[in-house]
Parts: C-alpha cells; sequence; structure tokens
C-alpha cells in the first residue's frame, strides 16, 4: 500500500503503534492513557495484516513513549511495532518482544505480596512468554494475562 | 564451602551441594549440641506473627551457641505497630544484630528484607510463601533415618495444593532422584507449577486418593493437615476428611525402614496411637531443627 492510499492519515512528528492484535486495541489506547491526550491520536481496527490477519493501529502526534509504556504495550500486545516519525519520515522502527524481566510498570495478582502491602517496586521474571506468565521475585505467586494488570 | 552472609529465603535460595553441606554441619551440632562458636554474636529474631515452634527452636540454636537473642515475638510489640515500614525496621535491626531470622505474615516480606539489610537475613516463614528452614529439617530427617537422600519414595499426605512444606520439600527432593507418592483428596492435589520441577527432572510421581494405595511402597510418609476451610463445600470436607488420618492399624505391613514425618502442629491427622509406634518420626524431627538452625546460623555467620 503506498502512502497515497494510507487508510489512516500520516503524522507529522510522533510515534505509531503498528500490528496491535484487533481484540487489544482498544486496551493499549485505554492503558497507554491515550484518552486524555491532547494532542491528535489516530486510531483504526480490523485493517487486513498478512502477520496477524487482522490488526489495529494508533498514530499519536508529538508523543514518545517511556520504557515503561513500552513495557505496557510488550505485555499486551508482544506482536507490536513501535515507529518514531520526525518530519514525516520513520526514523526508527522497533518491533517490542516481551523482556525477560520487568521492575515496575505490572502490579502483582496476589493481594497477600508484600508489593500490595508496602511502598515495594514490582520484580517480575518472565517465565512464558507465550502464555505470559510473570512470576513476582517476592511472593514466588505467577500473574498470568487473566490477572495482568499495570500500575 | 562458603556461605557467610548468604541469606536464606527459599529453599531454591541453595543448591544440591549447600544442602548437604548444612546436613553435615546439622550431624555435627547433632553429636555436640553445645559449642559456644557465636558468643560475641548477637542474633535477632523477628517475628510480626507468632510462631511457638520455630521460635523457641531457632532461639534455643542460638542459645546452645552462646549467641545473644533479640527481637521480638508478635507485631504488636515492634515499632510496625507505630506504623514503620517493614524497610525501615530491618535497616534499623541490622544495626543492632549480626543475623536476622524473620516471620512475616506477607508473601514476600522476607525476601524485601534481604534487599534492605546489611545482615544477611533466614526467613522463618513468609505468610504462606516459603518456610526453607523446615525443608531444611525434613531433608535432615529424612538422611538420617534412611542413611540417605538418593533414590527414595516419598509419599506427601493431605494439603498437597497449598502446603508450603510439601512445595519446598517437593523442589529440594528433586535433586535426589526420588519418587514421589502424591496422595491428597482431588480438591486439594499438588499444583502443576510444583509438579514443573518433578517433570524437569523426569523423575516419576504417582497420585492417589487413599493413604492405603501407597503406603506399603514407601520409605517415607510424610503427613500434613487437611484444613475444614480449604473447601468450599463442607459435605466434600466430610466425605474425604477421615482418608487423611493414619491410625496405628494402617503401619502392619510398612517397609521395615519406613518413618512418619510430620512438620506439626498436629491436629488430629495422625492418631495419638501412632505415636509409640517404631515409625513415628515427627517430634525427633522438631528435635532435629535445632540442630539444622544452629548449622545454618554458624554458616551464614561464617563460624563454621
Amino acid at each position: 500500500m503506498s502512502k497515497k492510499e494510507l487508510v489512516v492519515s500520516a503524522i507529522k512528528n510522533g510515534t505509531v503503534i503498528d500490528h496491535i492484535p484487533a481484540d487489544m486495541l482498544f486496551q493499549v489506547a485505554k492503558t497507554l492513557n491515550l484518552t486524555s491526550c491532547k494532542t491528535q491520536v489516530l486510531l483504526a481496527n480490523n485493517l487486513d495484516s498478512e502477520k496477524l490477519g487482522k490488526k489495529g493501529i494508533i498514530k499519536c502526534q508529538d508523543k514518545f513513549f517511556e520504557q515503561d509504556d513500552i513495557n505496557k504495550i510488550a505485555l499486551m500486545a508482544p506482536t507490536a511495532t513501535l515507529i518514531t516519525i520526525k518530519d514525516y519520515e520513520i526514523v526508527e522502527k522497533i518491533s517490542i518482544g516481551i523482556p525477560n524481566y520487568i521492575e515496575g510498570t505490572v502490579k502483582c495478582f496476589n493481594p497477600k505480596c508484600i508489593t500490595n502491602v508496602e511502598n515495594v517496586m514490582t520484580k517480575f521474571n518472565v517465565i512464558d512468554k507465550s502464555e505470559l506468565k510473570l512470576q513476582c521475585c517476592y511472593c514466588q505467586k505467577i500473574t498470568k494475562k487473566d490477572t495482568l494488570s499495570f500500575l | 564451602m562458603n556461605l557467610k552472609n548468604r541469606n536464606l529465603i527459599s529453599i531454591s535460595d541453595y543448591n544440591k551441594e549447600e544442602y548437604l553441606y548444612i546436613l553435615k554441619l546439622a550431624e555435627d551440632f547433632e553429636k555436640n549440641p553445645v559449642q559456644d562458636v557465636a558468643k560475641e554474636k548477637v542474633v535477632a529474631t523477628l517475628f510480626f506473627e507468632p510462631s511457638t515452634r520455630t521460635r523457641l527452636s531457632f532461639e534455643s540454636a542460638a542459645n546452645r551457641m552462646g549467641a545473644r537473642v533479640i527481637g521480638f515475638s508478635d507485631a504488636s510489640n515492634s515499632s510496625t505497630a507505630k506504623g514503620e515500614s517493614l524497610a525501615d525496621t530491618i535497616r534499623t535491626v541490622s544495626c543492632y544484630a549480626d543475623i536476622i531470622v524473620m516471620r512475616h505474615p506477607i508473601e514476600g516480606a522476607a525476601r524485601l528484607a534481604s534487599e534492605v539489610a546489611t545482615v544477611p537475613v533466614i526467613n522463618a516463614g513468609d505468610g504462606a510463601n516459603q518456610h526453607p528452614t523446615q525443608c531444611m529439617l525434613d531433608l535432615y530427617s529424612i538422611q538420617k533415618t534412611q542413611g540417605s537422600l538418593d533414590n527414595l519414595n516419598i509419599a506427601l499426605v493431605g494439603d498437597l495444593k497449598y502446603g508450603r512444606t510439601v512445595h519446598s520439600l517437593v523442589e529440594a527432593m528433586c535433586n535426589f532422584n526420588t519418587t514421589f507418592h502424591l496422595i491428597s483428596p482431588d480438591s486439594l492435589k499438588l499444583p502443576s507449577a510444583v509438579k514443573m520441577h518433578i517433570k524437569k527432572r523426569n523423575l516419576t510421581y504417582y497420585q492417589y486418593t487413599e493413604i492405603q494405595e501407597a503406603i506399603d511402597k514407601v520409605d517415607i510418609l510424610y503427613m500434613t493437615r487437611v484444613q475444614r476451610e480449604r473447601f468450599l463445600d463442607i459435605q466434600d470436607y466430610e466425605k474425604v476428611k477421615n482418608s487423611y488420618i493414619l491410625d496405628k492399624s494402617m503401619l502392619k505391613k510398612v517397609k521395615p525402614n519406613m518413618k512418619v514425618l510430620h512438620p506439626l502442629p498436629r491436629v488430629n491427622e495422625i492418631a495419638t496411637n501412632v505415636d509409640s509406634m517404631p515409625q513415628a518420626y515427627y517430634f525427633q524431627q522438631a528435635q532435629n531443627g535445632v540442630y539444622v538452625r544452629q548449622a545454618l546460623i554458624a554458616a551464614i555467620l561464617g563460624l563454621k
């Protein structure tokens, strides 16, 4: 597809999150707090994708994500590509895989974990990337996709 | 082997060689329990929740080595009651003691303590998470009664789902080519995450719902309590509760070397008529706890 046929118009400066699984698009947008973003945010879903079948895409004008947000995207949409745009040109394109270790970002699902009682930063070892299993370094309990929530 | 200044928070913090080293030291303390190797040391026992056996066992161990013991046996006697954070309490106590032994009701508290303490920390139980010194004394008791930890048949009975001592023991015994016999109600089976340790080592396990199905095959019968509160339906509890009570009459055909272990406290899961049988080992097991804790304190303080 050429630039002229873009379904979602191009942004001048900012970030494009491409290859989001279609069922995760709105969750990604909500988790990244894009609902209160003051600059232009373009969302499109159920676009044809060779890689995913159907995909979502988010374009954020003048927004560049910090590592904490990139980790969140990776956990919700490990297939995503993060594209940095400057003056309508792609200056960086990265595939964001799930890291082996996550500090902060994720809340331990165990209410009896010390991280939910004292002011302690959470730490997880990612023990299964495909099924998404994060083992808490403190209580050892495993936070999974269905119990995942962010700090 | 040098374990000086090493924390012991989870049984997986130590490897097989380190377990065996501690057991060897414990054997030495059993032969010669009063050794004042720690007479210039201060051991802090911080019990944020009450625990009779574990605290007294640690304090007995420290006293037999000539160490001074400071601490508290209930969080209401500590600055926690004033709202101090755990991290601050631990940092402060680090200034007063050479080693910290702590029990806390919240899971992961001991790991956090070890991160902020400037002296080594031994976890004496953090909620339902870990209780590694219980596991060490279980290993010692198994080795002592069987002559070795290798190639044994071990039955674990009762609440295998929530019992932290069972989970740690399975993990540790996976180092010794163990065959596991898992006896529990269907609703309290060993979690798959714990079974993974067995599978990773290509070891064998069998699952049963009755003690009698396995009792004659095993070297160790490790009993735990099936608690009523673990059942959603009280009728389910009533149906199974008697299946997990060990009685003298069940010991007729067991192997001659078989011993019954229990982390204590026992309620009714071992009938008192078993106490006088040669297979009953649970009170000696508690006694072994003192030697193992002496060994751990000595090793971690670099005294042995």
